[in-house]
């Protein structure tokens, strides 16, 4: 692309080689760790939150998704008229980026990743009780939880130290490079050690994040008696855990569930939805009985999975500038 | 409620056996009576509430959920109770969400109109995880992630002094939900229950397997030979308070055998073989099989497949514990008691006299009969020990080779056979790098059962499948299946390192819990018996 704006740095919406590239800053950052600094775009150009630029006849500024830390709804406003692009979004607090804010449109491009009614996410703090509740009872294991590198990983360290486990929490190589860029941007996440160069029994008692192709295979051998879990919201169906050899699911999202797709959704109050990522007839099916007209947004090379880590990630190719394109 | 979905949760996730114990142990340690006793019931398959039909479970989501919303989410979810449970709208409640013990007593006093507002109020008050209990619990679709035999493990552990898992076995069938007495007995706060004269279940004392390297250590002047009979082990429990008939893994299958029931017109507590015999003839296993898992029997199956049993032990007479005896005396007991009583329907397992090992080896190799499987040697002096004590008996089977492997995967066939799941791979037991108990694939089997067979294994692989790749479906690894083989040889493209010349489904073993499966060194060890085959296999 000639110009793309990123609405998050999840490597299936921020593609490398673009020449021109908007985002906000800490996107910009978590771009150039993960990509390097030359291929995270030929010029790159930071937008805070609230500010505002032109482009052509159109008004684009950032608001923040609640996703990861900087991901950020792409606001276009031209000749009095306002699209909202969400990008991936959450609902619930979390420490490690700046949440959600609801803004009025007219139009609203929506992700849909658990746009079904079997999706309800629980309270993650609940999730991660459960999780220390089988630390508790299994001291001599070591606890080995999948989680996607950027911003999942983040996301259960800061839900871990809300919880008061205070200990070191031990990493998989792949996901340290990205705790060291949160940390830069001001997100303490404690006391974090690599899982790797240690005997098997200093592990015991220990939990280790590992990204989830990790944890069921080779790598994960190094632990002791490992208790297997998966952070996602994928977890919520049995078949789908089951089939992922987890022995703890985890029903931990960095995505609205379908509850909070619909408030959303009443909240920007736009006529108009556009839906992407995910299961979009539930959603059209159920906003259209509140009298808001939803549409079916095909992205190009859209994969079937979500970035919860259970597909590749790179089987999205869909970016928020093909939105515009 | 809410501890007791937790842990059917963890035991469906949770491989390992240790793993499952230690779930089971927490749960009866840190949850109240009478609800852990409930639980312990549901565990261990004590506690039977169908309450409700799938259709009450459609109409209740009909009445919350949007059509549309709700044929999308079971399309995607697969199972009906699960997308109900997890579709459930969230209502506005301070209600709590009930008690096990309050589930059960409601359900066991309700009418069944009343039904649907109970569980939609049940429903309303609970999280994800207890409405899925739920809605398994009053349709009788609970699957527990773990055997009666875990359960009575965990128990033994919770004690507060020294318990074995037998002596909970022993006084198991004695004791009823919710068990209050037992929980009191294992927390030192009661005596232990004594069963009395309830006809209770003991625990069997079983065989090793006889390898060419035994056999030759063996002093044949210590052993006694029977022959191994390829029926069903069963115990005869007969007090003044009832009959019982027991597999060797402690159900109950008395209802399935009324006539061997009626017949235990005596005080005793047998051990024998269940077979089907026309004629004074033993019939083949097959045969058997149509008398197995069945809660009512009809005349003309009584006919058709007429059962007997062969005694070769008796542990009780009149209330006198005989365990402790060495085998010869038993025998002597046993012998005296069967001329005395004369039971119908029953004889006794002939002794087959030898006097050395080579003659011994010749009479085995001469049994041809479909009715015996080999033979069993058992030492003069053993007293009878609950478990596989080391030295006392051994199980000398005929070829071929078998080996009783666990089902791990199924797969549809192809032609005739393609709706059925009818390719089997199957396991064994090996310790894995952490020391725990894994099953490894060892092979594949897609003949060797009949007609029937086949469909009863397809029926139930679809009642007990765990996950779904494509064609092929993972299935709980609870079922035994015995495997013939003509060769195992060393074969290093298998993950488990061995590979089986011409296996085939040698029968059906519903009645065999899966961890007594046999494990991959017990399959090992008859390579090394045949080092020819490596070349063979090139």
């Amino acid at each position: 692309m000639e110009r793309a704006i990123i609405t998050h740095a999840h490597s299936d919406h921020a593609r490398p080689g673009h020449s021109s590239v908007l985002a906000s800053p800490a996107t910009l950052a978590l771009m150039r760790a993960r990509l390097g600094a030359d291929r995270a775009g030929g010029s790159q150009q930071a937008l805070g939150w609230g500010e505002v630029i032109r482009v052509g006849g159109v008004e684009v500024s950032l608001a923040p998704a609640g996703h990861v830390l900087g991901s950020a709804q792409i606001v276009l406003d031209h000749a009095g008229s306002r699209v909202v692009v969400s990008g991936d979004y959450k609902r619930r607090p979390d420490p490690t980026c700046d949440g959600f804010e609801p803004i009025a449109c007219d139009v609203f491009v929506t992700e849909a990743t658990f746009a079904l009614p079997v999706f309800r996410h629980p309270d993650p703090a609940h999730e991660i009780a459960r999780l220390l509740a089988s630390v508790a009872l299994f001291p001599d294991r070591t606890h080995v939880v999948g989680c996607y590198a950027l911003g999942k990983c983040q996301r259960l360290i800061a839900l871990l130290r809300e919880a008061g486990w205070d200990a070191p929490i031990h990493l998989h190589g792949a996901l340290a490079s990205l705790c060291a860029v949160y940390e830069d941007q001001g997100v303490h996440l404690g006391p974090l050690k690599p899982a790797t160069g240690l005997a098997r029994d200093a592990l015991k008692g220990a939990i280790v994040l590992a990204p989830p192709s990790a944890v069921t295979d080779r790598w994960a051998r190094r632990l002791s008696e490992p208790v297997v879990a998966l952070a996602s919201g994928w977890m919520r169906v049995r078949q789908r855990a089951k089939s992922r050899g987890v022995e703890l699911p985890l029903v931990i999202s960095d995505h609205a569930d379908w509850d909070e797709l619909n408030e959303t959704v009443d909240e920007v109050g736009a006529p108009e939805i556009w839906v992407t990522h995910g299961r979009e007839e539930a959603l059209i099916h159920c906003v259209g009985a509140r009298g808001v007209r939803g549409r079916a947004l095909r992205l190009v090379g859209y994969g079937d999975e979500d970035d919860e880590g259970l597909g590749p990630e790179e089987a999205r190719a869909a970016d928020a500038v093909d939105v515009l394109a | 409620m809410i501890a007791f979905a937790d842990l059917l949760e963890r035991l469906v996730f949770t491989p390992g056996r240790n793993a499952k114990i230690a779930l089971l142990r927490r749960y009866f340690a840190t949850q109240p009576d009478p609800d852990r006793g409930i639980g312990l019931a549901a565990v261990t398959g004590e506690l039977s509430l169908t309450v409700a039909k799938p259709a009450l479970i459609r109409d209740l989501a009909a009445s919350r959920t949007d059509p549309a919303l709700f044929a999308w989410s079971y399309d995607y979810v697969g199972d009906l109770a699960e997308t109900v449970a997890l579709m459930w709208p969230e209502a506005e409640t301070n209600a709590p969400p009930p008690t096990l013990s309050e589930v059960v007593e409601t359900l066991e006093g309700s009418a069944k109109a009343d039904l649907p507002s109970i569980v939609s109020a049940w429903l309303d008050a609970s999280d994800a995880s207890v409405r899925l209990a739920l809605l398994k619990l009053i349709t009788g679709g609970l699957r527990v992630g773990a055997s009666a035999r875990l359960a009575k493990i965990a128990l033994a552990e919770i004690a507060s002094f020294p318990v074995d898992p037998d002596e909970i076995e022993e006084i198991w069938h004695g004791l009823a939900p919710p068990y209050l007495p037992l929980f009191a007995w294992l927390e030192g706060r009661g005596p232990k229950p004594d069963p009395l004269h309830a006809p209770v279940f003991r625990p069997p004392m079983l065989a090793h397997p006889l390898e060419a390297a035994d056999l030759a250590s063996l002093n044949a002047a210590d052993y006694r030979a029977e022959w191994k009979w390829d029926g069903i082990r069963v115990q005869l429990v007969a007090t003044a308070e009832g009959r019982r008939i027991y597999s060797r893994g402690a159900d109950d299958v008395s209802a399935a055998f009324p006539e061997i029931v009626e017949a235990m017109a005596f005080d005793a507590v047998l051990d024998g073989e269940l077979l089907v015999v026309r004629d004074g003839a033993v019939a083949p296993f097959a045969d058997l099989q149509q008398r197995l898992n069945r809660k009512v029997v009809g005349a003309k199956m009584m006919r058709d497949y007429p059962v007997a049993v062969r005694l070769y032990d008796i542990l009780f007479e009149a209330g006198a514990d005989l365990r402790p005896l060495p085998f010869d005396e038993r025998r002597r007991r046993l012998q005296a008691w069967y001329e005395r009583v004369r039971p119908r329907l029953m004889d006794l397992s002939p002794m087959i006299p030898f006097a050395t090992l080579d003659e011994l080896c010749a009479i085995r190799a001469d049994a041809r009969a479909a009715s015996i499987e080999g033979l069993m040697l058992k030492r003069g002096d053993s007293a009878y020990v609950p478990g596989r004590p080391k030295g006392q008996w051994w199980k000398w089977k005929r070829d071929p080779l078998t080996i009783d492997a666990v089902l791990m995967y199924a797969q549809r066939g192809h032609g005739k056979r393609s709706s059925y799941y009818s390719d089997y791979t199957f396991g064994l037991w090996r310790r894995d790098a952490a020391g725990a108990d894994e099953l490894v694939p060892v092979g594949k089997a897609y003949s060797g059962f009949t007609d029937q067979e086949l469909g009863w294994l397809d029926k139930w692989v679809r009642n007990h499948t765990t996950a779904r790749f494509g064609p092929v479906r993972e299935v709980e690894k609870s079922f035994v299946l015995e495997i013939a083989f003509d060769a195992a040889q060393l074969s290093g493209r298998h993950k488990s390192g061995v590979a089986l010349r011409f296996p085939r489904v040698a029968r059906l073993r519903p009645d065999k819990p899966a961890h007594e499966a046999d494990r991959l060194e017990t399959l090992m060890a008859l390579v090394e018996n045949r080092p020819s085959g490596v070349q063979q296999a090139a």
